[in-house]
């Protein structure tokens, strides 16, 4: 069935009879990247507006994957469960060349986690969810449909927006001003930011197609097929993937000399599609002809302008880097700037936002561009290279291993960053945190669940952990007057060691590791974590 | 034989140095550079009864389906 898009209703701003008060943070976007910030703040006591030139969720499904690691943030914001149970699970991934499958791979072979490697969920029930959400905050969140940022003015410790709406323009005044207005930021438009990277020339088609007889043939389960030379598609490539409500991803390489508005017609569309699925009876839901850039700015971070999402970093979407990276932003900036915002913390702490996030952005580029290099082979020679690959890929595993359909998205290590006391454990600072499935005082729960959103101590062990302001503790498979839970089938001993104590960042990284209770240095790690020089 | 992985995590950072090797080359050149670069691993390998099983794998794996598409 296609999505009902109900447009969210416009009420007249108080900015346009009196001016309003200095607001602490505005958000301009309320796509998924700019509701999850002001659901992270708002969990965290801290308000925001929310302004959005647009009324409606997005048009066509467009970000479908998400990974693990954005799902465990999700959980946090309180919308992981709701996506998980409307989502396709899938982990396995497989690639073919012509009819053969030449290589499969599974992303998360051991249990014991809550969340799956992947769901796919289309980007318009994301944004449902989560303006949903951000209404358990009345008090917190006051997004603003119809509200179109014309101008903004970063006057040092402030910035100043003006804005239209259909009752007409006014202004307002925000301490931090956050950028979450997609790849097309008009905001860095205005401040003249240079974006720069890469530009494929392919043509890619995006089809939504709704149909219930499954195209992924006798697989019951869903999964992520890739075809380098498809048999049914005149092209280097396809990808599928399966969506809820019975809604297919079909992704087709159109090549560097195709005309987009022709290609995004039905008329050319279905004889396309048939070809895949033969007499199958199928809707058309969504199509899109894309070609893909992998850009960034060189900062994310300009005063007190701060750019998250599709604004700072875009890439191409083999490897689900976008929406998954545009996440773990958020998961980063969210706590950082509630931290300055109550005092706990300098504004130095937001330029680490910028260190860890250009860093974990210019990951997720190489990376997409890798793939998208592979798939899109420039010259006969890579041409030749990459059909050597899948040749020797049916023999060899260290072919197979250079098959590039798109590395999928995974959690950024920050191990290099200022913000993390250097040391030894089975899961090192900078690394986010592995779920782990426990049980306590009321039941079945999991680690990440009971561990992210402050900084918090945990040991899998027996030593007790020491009383700190403003550190929360948690201990497994020991019994104390703090939160304690025993741990499920070993997991997490197993991931975690039993002889060290963790020092968990709110956003669920490790930032220190420790052999004794000593309060000292975790004090120290603590503060280094909050942006004390070090 | 069936080749052990020995490129590890650096597979794709490998794959996209050898593909910058290229840039800017016409195909002419790109073979001339691919037959050095045969000559300079084998060098590095040296080994000659491994050469030889390297050659018959590279041999046995090329088949018409699999040339240039």
């Amino acid at each position: 069935m296609a999505y009902d898009y109900a447009p969210f209703p416009y009420t007249r701003p108080p900015g346009l009879t009196q001016q309003e008060q200095r607001h602490p943070v505005v958000i301009v976007g309320a796509g998924p990247i700019g509701l999850a910030m002001a659901i992270d703040l708002a969990q965290q006591g801290i308000a925001s507006v929310v302004l959005d030139d647009n009324n409606v969720v997005s048009v066509g499904s467009r970000a479908i994957c998400w990974a693990k690691r954005t799902l465990e943030i999700f959980d946090r914001l309180g919308v992981g469960e709701r996506m998980l149970a409307k989502g396709v699970t899938w982990k396995v991934g497989r690639n073919f060349h012509g009819d053969n499958q030449v290589y499969a791979f599974d992303l998360l072979p051991e249990p014991g986690h809550k969340y799956p490697a992947f769901i796919n969920l289309q980007q318009y029930y994301v944004e449902q969810y989560l303006a949903e959400r951000a209404q358990d905050f009345p008090d917190l969140i006051d997004i603003r449909f119809l509200n179109k940022v014309t101008y903004h003015t970063d006057h040092g410790d402030h910035v100043a927006l003006d804005i239209s709406t259909p009752d007409g323009t006014y202004t307002l005044e925000a301490d931090y001003y956050l950028a979450c207005d997609g790849a097309g930021s008009a905001t860095r438009a205005r401040m003249a930011l240079p974006f720069e990277g890469q530009t494929f020339e392919e043509h890619f088609l995006i089809v939504d197609v709704e149909m219930e007889t499954s195209p992924f043939g006798n697989h019951d389960t869903p999964e992520r097929w890739f075809w380098f030379n498809p048999p049914f598609h005149n092209g280097q490539s396809a990808l599928l993937h399966k969506q809820p409500d019975n809604i297919y991803r079909i992704d087709l390489q159109l090549g560097p000399d195709t005309d987009p508005k022709e290609e995004a017609t039905e008329a050319k569309v279905t004889p396309r599609i048939k070809a895949i699925v033969g007499d199958t009876p199928f809707r058309l839901d969504w199509m899109s002809v894309y070609k893909f850039r992998c850009a960034k700015l060189d900062r994310f971070v300009h005063n007190r302008v701060i750019f998250v999402g599709d604004s700072a970093h875009v890439v191409s979407p083999f490897g689900a880097r976008g929406g998954n990276g545009g996440i773990q932003d958020v998961d980063n900036l969210g706590w950082k700037l509630a931290a300055v915002l109550k005092g706990d913390a300098s504004a130095p702490l937001i330029e680490s936002y910028n260190t860890e996030r250009v860093h974990g952005s210019a990951e997720n580029i190489l990376n997409s561009a890798r793939a998208t290099n592979f798939m899109t082979p420039k010259s006969p020679i890579e041409a030749l290279f990459r059909d050597a690959v899948l040749s020797l890929a049916a023999d060899h595993p260290f072919a197979r291993k250079l098959i590039n359909s798109g590395r999928l998205s995974q959690p950024c290590d920050l191990a290099g960053s200022s913000l993390q006391t250097p040391g030894d454990a089975p899961l090192r600072p900078g690394f986010p945190m592995i779920d782990a499935p426990l049980t306590g005082p009321d039941g079945p729960t999991w680690l990440l669940s009971q561990a992210q959103g402050a900084f918090t101590l945990m040991t899998a062990g027996t030593t007790p952990l020491p009383e700190i302001d403003k550190i929360n503790r948690i201990g497994i498979n020991q019994t104390a007057d703090y939160p304690c839970f025993a741990s499920v089938d070993g997991h997490a001993e197993t991931r975690y060691g039993k002889d060290k104590i963790y020092l968990l960042r709110p956003d669920g990284h490790v930032c220190a590791v420790f052999d004794t209770p000593d309060t000292a240095p975790i004090i120290a790690a603590h503060d280094r974590a909050l942006g004390a020089s070090t | 034989m069936i080749l052990d992985d020995k490129l590890g995590s650096h597979a794709d950072a490998f794959y996209n140095a050898l593909m910058d090797c290229h840039a800017g080359l016409t195909e002419a050149q790109s073979h001339a550079l691919n037959a050095r670069l045969v000559l300079i691993l084998a060098n590095e390998i040296g080994d000659l009864a491994q050469l030889e099983k390297l050659l018959a794998t590279a041999r046995k794996t090329g088949s018409p389906e699999f040339s240039g598409s």
